[in-house]
């Protein structure tokens, strides 16, 4: 015979919610225990993480694929060859508190054809390109701006000048506010590529990669 | 290139069981399958997989046609859950691998060992929308460990070898290969050897010493110490180091849903599962522990809850072999990298004295005395849902496995059934699929036909893959479903009535079919419960009746899953009923 069958059945008992005992302390959203009078939240902060990863078909999209799908906040992504054959490196510019940073770090590592993953603090040497159009209205204008900013004029006609600027972020964002008053008809921007400074390694690669 | 552990070659037995010679791609498919030791095969025929069906032809494995190819992917999960080798599923190209999909995503979310095998149309027409193309790998690249289209009839066999290494290895998973017909066709010789993990893939061992040590203090030192363990346990099989080192050091464990059976629930230390709908005592000592050793888990909100209130004053001390899966969700005081057997050894070790938690301990016993998992059961109201649950419970050997459905019902197998092993709860945990029940059943006895499977299904993840009951009938499986049916998708339901004003909208199978009849259609035995009266009788029945049986058990259609921790609430607030919600 069943168990259940002599039994008095009282249903959930207990005492209520507001009878239990409480924990004193608290964490924040992102799971961090924090002093309950402070509720201190972390603060996205910039910064630029380098992927070296083998040339598999498939690599960028589940890369990209995984900043979509966790929400990784990327302001940029560039990709490219190395010097070892079938390997590339990527770089990516993201925008996330410490807890995201660390995330973005360890799934890129999951992701099979990535090699190695690293963040790239102190002051890492990065570069970006930007091809921008303006009107052609003010030739020597834009040539001066164009100066100034050691770029390139790339192609010039009688209604546009197309210019070729290349630097940190902040000297690119800088001319394209220098050119704004001409007119900016179109840009592209390429995003950053970034190497650890001096001696230090951008990845780590062992010797069948270097 | 590293070997999978405890996987010895065995080129003479492969050599028999195999095709005389290796002639094909697909031959080296067959013969990567068999050097894994796979025994069973579940999936269903077409025209691009249809090369490898062929090679199949003289191999000693077992094919299992499905139904549905969703049934294939869950009834693999379920073998991989249950043997903890990993389930294989196959399917052609297009329709088929996109059937697979929930189950893929399912093995995923619960990180089950699934390798999924699916045809491609050949690679000529890759790219063109040929007939039944569909991109499988951009597809089931987001819900995969790892996913490979291939590309070349010589190194086919390794690449499945290797998929199947890595759904074992490391944190586990589903794996897919995806096969062209033309890579399957053509011309193979060799054999592919056992499988290999690739050389990027190192999965961690053991943990730092001194983390551990350290780790070790902590916990050493806690007044009010609960371990958690999760799904992670039972896949490392450290259940038996858990139990030492908990009974060694008296701590209350608490298990998350994944991780029930890896902790006998009759134990005096268990406090049985957290969560949404976890136990008040585990709710209340997870919510009031000053340090949590957290083995195997990815802190999912249903068991946390609000992170807010999670635990709020315990150092957490994480083990788990997915570095990703550390402060992921929870912030980690002391994060242990490894093997959940291989750590759990480690800090057996280096624990320098037990926690002195008397005082604790008594009070997780008030908690549990407090807080008894109980129902009303009126004899004038329709059956109970629970009753149901126990006297199955109580008619079954204590290894039997419980296999479910999603929904209420699935709640009330995990809260009413005494759980003492691992390896013998079978559910949809991360994924929630209604239609897990049939298949991984299936499954489940197929991985071992020794002991009893009973399964737990609403009426509506019954109907959502009742169609796999021809499979049970056609292989003979001594299985027993019980449909716990409200003649709604009561969860649902449930929902509607705490939180939309009782509006039950589109919740309602008025329609709801015989389901003791269907069975009968299926070939299989059907019975039926309406009052108390019956139950015993038809327990009884049921399980002794030697093939598959479907126990139509009519439930009081208002009974309610308690006690419940609204989304993202306080685990310490959860509601006994609708009135504290
Ligand atoms: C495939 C799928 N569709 C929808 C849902 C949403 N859902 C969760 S529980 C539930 C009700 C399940 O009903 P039933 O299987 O009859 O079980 P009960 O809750 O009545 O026990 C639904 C619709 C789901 N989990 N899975």
């Amino acid at each position: 015979m069943s168990r259940n069958q002599d039994t008095h059945r009282n249903g959930l008992e207990g005492p209520a919610p507001e009878e239990r005992q409480r924990p004193v302390g608290r964490r924040n959203s992102q799971g961090i225990r924090i002093d309950p009078e402070v509720e201190a939240e972390h603060e996205p902060r910039r910064t630029i993480i380098s992927a070296y990863v083998a040339d598999e078909p498939g690599t960028l999209a589940r890369v990209s694929g995984l900043f979509h799908r966790r929400q990784f906040n990327i302001e940029s992504l560039t990709v490219g060859p190395t010097q070892n054959d079938g390997y590339s490196r990527i770089t990516l510019v993201v925008e996330e508190p410490d807890p995201g940073i660390d995330q973005v770090k360890k799934q890129l590592n999951k992701v099979l054809p990535v090699v190695h993953v690293r963040e790239l603090d102190n002051e890492p040497v990065a570069r970006e390109l930007v091809i921008l159009k303006v009107d052609g209205d003010e030739p020597d204008k834009v040539q001066a701006i164009t100066e100034m900013y050691d770029g390139e004029t790339l192609d010039a006609g009688p209604r546009t000048i197309t210019v070729q600027i290349t630097g940190d972020e902040g000297k690119i964002d800088d001319a394209i506010d220098a050119y704004a008053q001409f007119g900016i008809r179109e840009i592209a921007r390429t995003g950053q590529a970034a190497l650890a400074r001096g001696e230090e390694e951008t990845a780590r690669v062992d010797e069948t990669h270097t | 290139m590293s070997d999978v552990p405890q996987q010895t070659p065995q080129e003479t037995d492969a050599a028999d069981a195999g095709p005389e010679d290796i002639e094909t791609g697909a031959d080296a498919v067959v013969r990567a399958l068999e050097n894994a030791r796979v025994e069973h095969l579940f999936g269903v025929q077409g025209g691009a997989i249809m090369p490898v069906y062929d090679a199949l032809y003289h191999s000693e494995m077992n094919h299992i046609t499905m139904a549905h190819e969703q049934g294939a992917a869950h009834a693999a999960d379920a073998y991989g859950i249950v043997s903890g080798e990993p389930g294989i599923c196959m399917a052609t190209s297009g329709p088929g691998a996109t059937n697979l999909v929930t189950g893929i995503a399912d093995a995923n979310m619960d990180s089950d060992p699934v390798v999924a095998l699916t045809g491609q149309v050949p690679t000529e027409f890759v790219g063109n929308d040929a007939f039944q193309e569909t991109d499988t790998i951009g597809v089931t690249g987001p819900i995969t460990k790892a996913n490979v289209f291939a590309n070349d009839s010589e190194t086919v066999g390794e690449t499945v070898g290797s998929a199947f290494a890595l759904a074992k290895r490391g944190r586990q998973g589903p794996t897919l290969v995806d096969l062209p017909k033309d890579v399957t066709k053509g011309v193979a010789e060799d054999d592919p050897g056992t499988p290999e993990l690739p050389e990027t893939y190192n999965p961690p061992e053991t943990a730092e010493p001194e983390a551990v040590s350290e780790a070790a203090e902590t916990i050493a030192s806690a007044d009010k110490p609960v371990i958690l363990a999760g799904g992670g346990v039972i896949k490392a099989e450290a259940s038996e180091e858990l139990r030492e080192f908990a009974t060694e050091h008296e701590i209350p464990v608490i298990t998350t849903m994944p991780g029930i059976g890896a902790f006998p629930e009759d134990h005096e230390l268990s406090l049985e599962m957290a969560g949404m709908h976890g136990t008040g005592y585990a709710n209340m000592a997870i919510t009031m522990t000053d340090c949590m050793l957290a083995i195997g888990t990815r802190f999912d909100d249903r068991l946390t809850g609000g992170l807010e209130t999670f635990a709020p004053d315990a150092e957490v001390v994480h083990v788990d072999i997915d570095p990703a899966e550390i402060s992921k969700n929870v912030e980690a005081d002391h994060p242990l990298i490894g093997d959940a057997k291989a750590v759990l050894k480690q800090l057996a070790t280096a624990m320098p004295r037990s926690p002195a938690a008397d005082e604790w301990r008594e009070q997780c016993q008030q908690w549990k005395d407090e807080y008894p998992m109980d129902y009303a059961a009126p004899e004038d109201e329709p059956v109970k849902p629970q009753y149901v649950v126990e006297a199955f419970d109580d008619a079954t050997a204590d290894d039997a496995i419980v296999t479910t459905g999603v929904g209420q019902h699935q709640m009330w197998a995990c809260q009413y059934w005494t759980y003492k092993e691992p390896r013998t709860w079978v559910s949809s945990h991360g994924l929630g699929a209604m239609g897990y029940g049939v298949p991984a059943t299936i499954g489940a006895k197929i991985a071992a036909p020794e002991k009893d499977v009973v399964c737990f299904d609403g009426d509506g993840s019954f109907l959502m893959t009742c169609q796999e009951l021809s499979v049970a009938v056609r292989e003979d499986l001594d299985v027993t479903i019980v449909v716990l049916n409200n003649a709604a998708i009561g969860m649902v339901r449930q929902w509607q009535d705490a939180f939309f004003g009782e509006r039950h909208m589109a919740s309602q199978y008025p329609w709801i079919p015989e389901f003791d009849t269907l069975a009968e259609a299926f070939g299989a035995r059907g019975f039926r419960i309406d009052t108390y009266e019956e139950v015993e009788e038809v327990v009884e029945e049921a399980l002794a009746y030697d093939g598959p049986s479907v126990v139509d058990a009519h439930i009081d259609p208002g009974e309610n899953v308690y006690p419940m921790v609204p989304s993202g609430g306080d685990n310490g607030q959860f509601a006994l009923s609708e009135e504290q919600l």
